[in-house]
């Protein structure tokens, strides 16, 4: 099926998130949509999906115009979609999340289940992503979660699989085998478009490029394209794709974690008997994947779960039964990763929204009285330092953009005298520029002798900050490297191998498998034509 | 891909306790400890050494009454709930089936010993029996368990329901007037069912048509639905004659079913009862088979936790939420009905006198589940009915003794229940981005 | 606003995304005359619009009309005379009953007073996001304790009413403070264990009423004495001075609320806890004082039933003064001035919807009590009022928007 968009506008009050874009995806082809956070390219899928209605432009199938008014008008002209911020109900089974939308009954309205199982279970022995039908999302990894999602659009004979960053939570080797899927997927004729903002990605597995910035096409291109040129299409400027520092002047041991382990909140252990240091004036990022237990380690270091044993201690003392403002009045800063949830209260104000853990300062209170005065001071300062851009100092957080708002926090947290940093996921869903204006400001703070823990699952960042890298699998600190190891060496490390090459067998297996299920989606695909 | 798949499998070498669970199993272990601590204090002061019980039946001077002898029944009582107690300490008291029937023996355990001890030790002639609670528990917990699956229906499509007292006004005014005019308790309960239905639709209307906070929604269809039926009521002029056609409605009459009807112990309470007590058993199980093993249940919860992943597989978010709410609206004015031609028959001011906001705290307490719902208005009734008997026993005095179906309900949510998690959507109005 | 700048946790429920969480305020301190204009306007629209369904309700339930309707094609003007007669008397009764004269107006005040209390408890715990219904009991117990100080003890004067008011602040403090030591302590949720204190609260009045220390002297009744006239508010103009108090109240609410450390906590902590938590501060404790000084405008609105008019404590002397004070908050969209605005508004239709019953065409009470649903009911559905009078789209007047139980 040839998928073809004409002048497709979408404006968000004055904002225009989509300005009058064209493509054309041809059947059987693998076209990336490449743009930084915020370029409208999720916008113009969630059009394509029937989830926004398009102020212009129409989209044709197969050179007729269609109409989406809802998801459920592209499913039925075979689309399917593979979001970014997974459509699955956590407290339902794989089953239930696969049926949804499209249940077996038996008659009278009653669910099958015997029978939505046996077709999750046949799907994916057919495509090989392994999923039991009968457990429950939210117990599920990440990774699997991705996998029920593809089932879920597979299970609609999609012609057009739109995959919207879907690579952000996996390791490179699930990567690599996400793009074996895709390659499979492609030679029985499916077109997939392939979100991204990874280039590396992009040049790996697509057909066509196309770039968006702002909410528009600045071009297609091919595959071939080096990465500056494609990156400066992308951000429309030459990008500086590692960030400047210098070797670092290490101090003395700041943040001592022996032995810590904590248990979630369902029971268990999510974070295992995990040791390591972090000396004053360098970075150790930790890697892994998400849901290894890294939010949880993060939030024991914060005083936010209390750790079932083990100890932190800051500069020799003991922190480990420490509150969260204890452990910030010690000389903590936190950045979370997920700032709106975390990080900031969307109704305050930005001026607020500086001195969130900060009121209780003598600069900012006397008594019970907030000093107003001293608020709007500082909230100028920092304005000014990290260049926010906002309207003014009182407007809310919420009107933000993601790296505006992700600068007040960090405008926050570094706003102190600090022993220790810790950033979780400081980039994410942030723009490039905002980036590396992060990325130099948290060099900065090593640079004054700050210890600095970065949690990224992003490995870009990871190797452009950290001194040492932990890697984290299963609650487990794998193993602690330094930043000149091979990308694929961490990535078996972040799937639980071992980096001398262990798990390596296992994963030729596993796309081996993949290739020979193509063969039976082939007949599938045989029987239904 | 394999490789990841055991992640977050509990290991069988961890053996670090869980801060959490001690703190768990200490706040239990005192718990059962006070408990058996009181049922030895009754079992010390009690002086009577048996007291008489009738659980079916009237009193009359012929009939021989039961007997139950003190002393042995609250010190057997006691030990097993230090056994309990003990077992507690040991962390033999996790979360599970065992546990949970063991706290219900302890409660039941800790209930008669209570009501052994209230009856006993009276210093008046005429001794009272102990009578069966169960007949009242299902009197008052049946409107309950209507207005919970209300809102169970509501919050499990993820619209909040405060308005459940507001329903059962409606419900139980409408019911009165068209029971009276149609001179049918039947067609009284339809009345109660469209005005259920008229209260919900306002209840859909203004939050998902209007996104009006829902919690706010609530409260104010509560004072409407009052204001309304008062306003109504005394409108009807104090003329006899009219009165009768407005609001003098007969009541539902008493059904009872050939042989479950005389099963002991329940089968007064439960098989010798209108047709709305019979419609409230059906109700449950149509709720909770509907929401879980139907297309439609499956729907209605994949809105209340996700709307958009349900928008984004075609459902129709909006839809099947307005259905749920009016769904709602059925057994909430069945459950309002219930205090007029259920029970008492004319609309007073406030018949249900607050009633709705019982159910809404059985929701609460029952976890959004429909039978969880039914089991905590259950109690709430069976405490309502104790509270009644013992009301007319000399030993607490009875203005005390109303407030304690109230402070248990506190002590179960605060105790046992805790946190809850809520449907994740509920009370969010779905907007198209 | 794009997806993609707003990344969240894809288990948190992604439905909401471009609106992450609806928070309990929408208006800013900072926000200048123009931004609450629009919202007068809705405000106002909303209360005519009230009326007139009110105005419709007196047409179909009033005998005369209804009669003057079956012969409406013979004789139609007779149905529109009595139409017009019947809502006209009852309005224009509703209007002198509460504002028409000094004494009404000073009748509305005293109303208005305790509905400003408890209407400032259920915004305070508001803006802590915790959904306080349990003003009715913490207002009973403030009372207890005021009315009992009041007339049980006898002390010199100026003393004497102070140490009652704050025997009345304190009941009503512990009263709501349980519920918040409860919900921080336990996770016991507000609105079941609200409801439960209410019901314990006014079962512990009637039980008091039983005993002999409470009733007045060689009778049974369940009615208490009367506090002593040392006890009692002084008087201004005719008003006693709960008013003033409640005024006080209100800025007080202001302060706490938008200009000090307490309630810039309270307000995170009410609008995104995990942040509140991630920055420091202790939702317990929020939880904890937001209940205690909640308990206290309560008992504020208690006290003033009881020593305003040298009153004596009944069972039923708390009337649903703190259900009102639940729309009384919602209308004034949680902030104090607009408690203190919408508890004016709710006092004038209560006195005047008494005048209104005693008034020629007998409308009852309840009437006001419609009025007041619908009023909040409007004001809070901003686009229907703007539909039915075709306001231009231009500002978001927003309702009061808080979460749902997920606090």
């Amino acid at each position: 099926m040839q998928l073809e968009i004409r002048g497709l506008t979408k404006r968000f009050g004055t904002f225009t998130a989509n300005d009058h874009i064209d493509l054309t995806i041809e059947p059987g082809e693998i076209h990336c949509l490449l743009g930084e956070n915020g370029a409208g390219k999720s916008t113009l899928m969630n059009m394509l999906y029937g989830l926004l209605d398009p102020d212009e432009g129409q989209v044709l199938l197969d050179g007729k115009p269609a109409k989406f008014a809802t998801p459920g008008d592209a499913i039925e002209a075979g689309i399917g979609m593979v979001h970014q911020h997974f459509m699955l109900v956590p407290v339902f089974t794989v089953a239930e999340n696969i049926m949804l939308g499209r249940e077996q009954t038996r008659g009278l309205g009653v669910l099958n289940r015997a029978s939505a199982a046996a077709l999750v279970r046949e799907l994916s022995d057919k495509y090989k992503l392994a999923v039991d039908p009968a457990s429950l999302v939210q117990d599920l990894p990440v990774g699997v979660q991705q996998r029920v999602e593809i089932l879920k659009a597979l299970a609609n004979n999609a012609e057009v699989l739109i995959l919207d960053e879907p690579t952000a939570v996996l390791t490179p080797q699930e990567i690599d085998e996400l793009m074996s899927i895709m390659d499979s997927l492609r030679n029985n004729g499916t077109s997939i478009v392939f979100i991204t903002h990874k280039l590396r990605e992009v040049k790996a597995i697509g057909d066509k490029i196309t770039v968006i910035r702002r909410g528009k096409v600045v071009g297609t291109t091919e595959p071939t394209a080096s990465e500056p040129d494609l990156a400066e299409m992308m951000v429309g400027r030459g990008v500086k794709l590692v960030v400047d520092k210098d070797e670092p002047e290490v101090g003395d041991v700041a943040l001592d974690v022996k032995n810590l382990t904590v248990i979630g909140t369902r029971g268990t252990t999510v974070v295992r008997n995990v040791s390591f240091d972090v000396r004053a004036g360098e970075i150790l990022g930790i890697a892994g994947v998400q849901g290894n237990g890294q939010t949880e380690l993060v939030k024991a270091l914060l005083g936010l779960v209390r750790p079932a044993s083990g100890q932190i201690q800051l500069e020799g003392r003991t922190i480990s039964r420490h509150g969260p403002r204890q452990v910030l009045e010690e000389g903590i800063g936190y950045i979370p990763e997920d700032r709106s949830h975390d990080g900031f209260v969307s109704s305050f104000s930005v001026r607020e929204n500086l001195v969130l853990d900060l009121y209780k300062h003598d600069e900012f209170s006397r008594g019970l009285a907030l000093n107003q005065q001293a608020m709007t001071t500082n909230a100028q300062q920092r304005i000014e330092e990290f260049d926010i851009r906002t309207q003014s100092m009182n407007s809310s957080v919420s009107a933000l953009s993601g790296g505006n708002q992700q600068k007040v926090v960090v405008a926050r947290e570094l706003s102190r005298r600090l022993k220790v940093l810790i950033a979780s996921q400081p980039t994410r869903g942030v723009d490039v520029g905002s980036i590396e204006f992060i990325h130099q400001r948290i060099v900065a703070e090593r640079d004054k002798g700050t210890a600095v823990v970065i949690v990224s699952t992003e490995l870009d960042e990871i190797f452009a900050l950290s001194d040492r890298i932990a890697v984290m699998y299963d609650g487990r600190i794998v193993d602690i490297v330094s930043p000149d190891i091979l990308r694929d060496e961490i990535g078996l490390l972040m799937a639980g191998g071992d980096a001398k090459g262990a798990a390596a067998p296992e994963e030729r297996s596993g796309s081996g498998a993949t290739a020979a299920g193509t063969a039976g989606f082939d007949e599938e695909t045989a029987k239904n034509a | 891909m394999s490789t990841v798949t055991s992640l977050r499998t509990p290991d069988a070498t961890d053996t670090v306790r869980d801060p959490a669970e001690m703190q768990r199993r200490v706040k239990l272990t005192v718990t059962l400890l006070l408990v058996s601590a009181i049922i030895f204090y009754f079992w010390w002061t009690i002086d009577d050494e048996q007291v008489f019980y009738l659980l079916s039946g009237e009193r009359t001077r012929d009939t021989v009454p039961g007997e139950i002898s003190t002393h042995p029944v609250t010190l057997t009582c006691g030990i097993v709930v230090l056994v309990a107690a003990v077992a507690a300490a040991l962390g033999l008291m996790r979360h599970g089936a065992t546990t949970l029937i063991s706290m219900l023996v302890v409660g039941l355990a800790f209930l008669l010993c209570f009501v052994v001890w209230a009856y006993s030790d009276l210093d008046v002639a005429f001794k009272p029996w102990i009578t069966n609670p169960l007949p009242g528990t299902f009197a008052v917990a049946t409107p309950l368990v209507l207005g919970a699956l209300a809102g169970c229906l509501c919050e499990r499509a993820g619209v909040i329901n405060v308005a459940i007292e507001g329903q059962f006004l409606a419900g139980a005014f409408f019911a009165s007037v068209v029971a009276s005019l149609t001179y049918s308790a039947g067609a009284g309960l339809l009345g109660g069912i469209i005005a259920g239905i008229g209260i919900s639709a306002m209840l859909a209307l203004f939050s998902i048509r209007y996104l009006v906070n829902q919690v706010v929604l609530g409260v104010v269809l509560v004072v409407f639905a009052q204001g309304l039926t008062n306003f109504l009521l005394d409108q009807i002029p104090n003329d006899a004659t009219i009165k009768a056609y407005l609001n003098e409605p007969p009541k539902l009459q008493d059904i009872a079913i050939p042989g479950l009807s005389d099963i002991p112990l329940i089968g007064e309470a439960m098989f010798d009862q209108t047709i709305l007590v019979y419609l409230m058993y059906a109700a449950v199980v149509f709720v909770t088979f509907v929401m879980f093993e139907t297309r439609w249940g499956l729907r209605v919860r994949a809105v209340g936790e996700h709307p958009k992943a349900a928008d984004t597989v075609g459902i129709k978010v909006r839809r099947i939420r307005w259905q749920a709410v009016l769904l709602a609206g059925v057994f909430a004015g069945l459950g309002g009905a219930y205090y007029t031609v259920g029970s008492t028959g004319s609309f007073d001011k406030n018949a249900s006198s607050g009633n709705g906001f019982i159910a809404l705290a059985a929701v609460i307490m029952g976890r959004w589940h429909p039978l969880w719902a039914t089991f905590a208005a259950l109690f709430f009734g069976l405490m309502s009915s104790l509270r009644n008997q013992l009301s007319l026993v000399d030993k607490i005095p009875s203005e005390l003794l109303t407030m304690t179906p109230y402070l248990a309900t506190v002590v179960a949510v605060a105790g046992f229940v805790g946190r809850v998690r809520p449907p994740a959507a509920d009370g969010e109005p779905y907007v198209k981005s | 606003m794009p997806d993609e700048e707003q990344p969240r946790d894809n288990k948190a429920g992604a439905a909401t995304k471009t609106k992450p969480r609806p928070e309990p305020e929408t208006d800013r301190p900072s926000s200048g005359p123009a931004s609450w204009l629009p919202s007068i306007k809705v405000t106002v629209a909303s209360i005519v619009l009230a009326l007139l369904v009110g105005a419709v309700l007196i047409l179909v339930s009033d005998r005369q009309v209804i009669e003057s309707f079956r012969y409406f094609f013979s004789y139609p003007w007779d149905a529109f005379r009595n139409s017009g007669q019947a809502i006209g008397e009852s309005y224009s009764s509703l209007v002198s009953g509460s504002v028409g004269s000094w004494s009404a107006i000073s009748a509305t005040l005293e109303r208005a007073a305790p509905l400003i209390c408890a209407g400032l408890a259920v915004t305070l715990a508001f803006r802590a996001g915790l959904f306080n219904i349990g003003a009715q009991g913490q207002l009973i117990v403030g009372a207890v304790c005021a009315g009992y100080v009041g007339f049980h003890y006898d002390l010199p004067p100026v003393v004497h009413v102070l140490t009652a008011l704050l025997a009345g602040l304190a009941g009503g403090a512990v009263w709501g403070g349980v519920i918040g030591v409860l919900k921080a302590r336990t996770g016991a949720h507000e609105v079941i264990t609200t409801i439960m204190l209410n019901y314990v609260a006014a079962a512990l009045l009637t039980y008091l009423l039983t005993k002999e220390s409470f009733q007045q002297p060689g009778s049974n009744n369940p009615r208490s004495e009367k506090v002593d006239a040392t006890a009692t508010f002084p008087s201004i103009f005719g008003v006693h001075s709960g008013i003033v108090l409640a005024l006080l109240a209100a800025v007080g609410v202001w302060w706490l609320l938008e200009r000090s450390t307490v309630g810039f906590e309270l307000r995170a902590v009410g609008a995104n806890a995990d942040a509140g938590r991630t920055a420091g501060m202790s939702v317990a404790k929020v939880y904890t004082t937001a209940m205690i000084v909640a308990g206290l405008l309560a008992g504020l609105a208690g006290t003033q039933q009881v020593l305003g008019h040298q009153d004596s404590l009944t069972a039923s002397f708390g009337g649903s003064i703190g259900f009102d004070a639940i729309t009384v908050a919602l209308l004034g969209r949680a902030t104090p001035l607009g408690t203190v605005l919408a508890g004016l508004l709710f006092g004038a239709l209560s006195t005047g919807g008494l005048a209104m019953q005693a008034g020629a065409a007998s409308t009852p009470l309840a009437l006001t009590q419609v009025l007041q649903a619908l009023i909040v009911l409007f004001v809070a559905a901003p686009a229907l009022v703007k539909a039915v009078f075709r306001f231009r789209e231009s500002d978001n007047g927003g309702a009061v928007m808080a979460k749902g139980w997920n606090s």
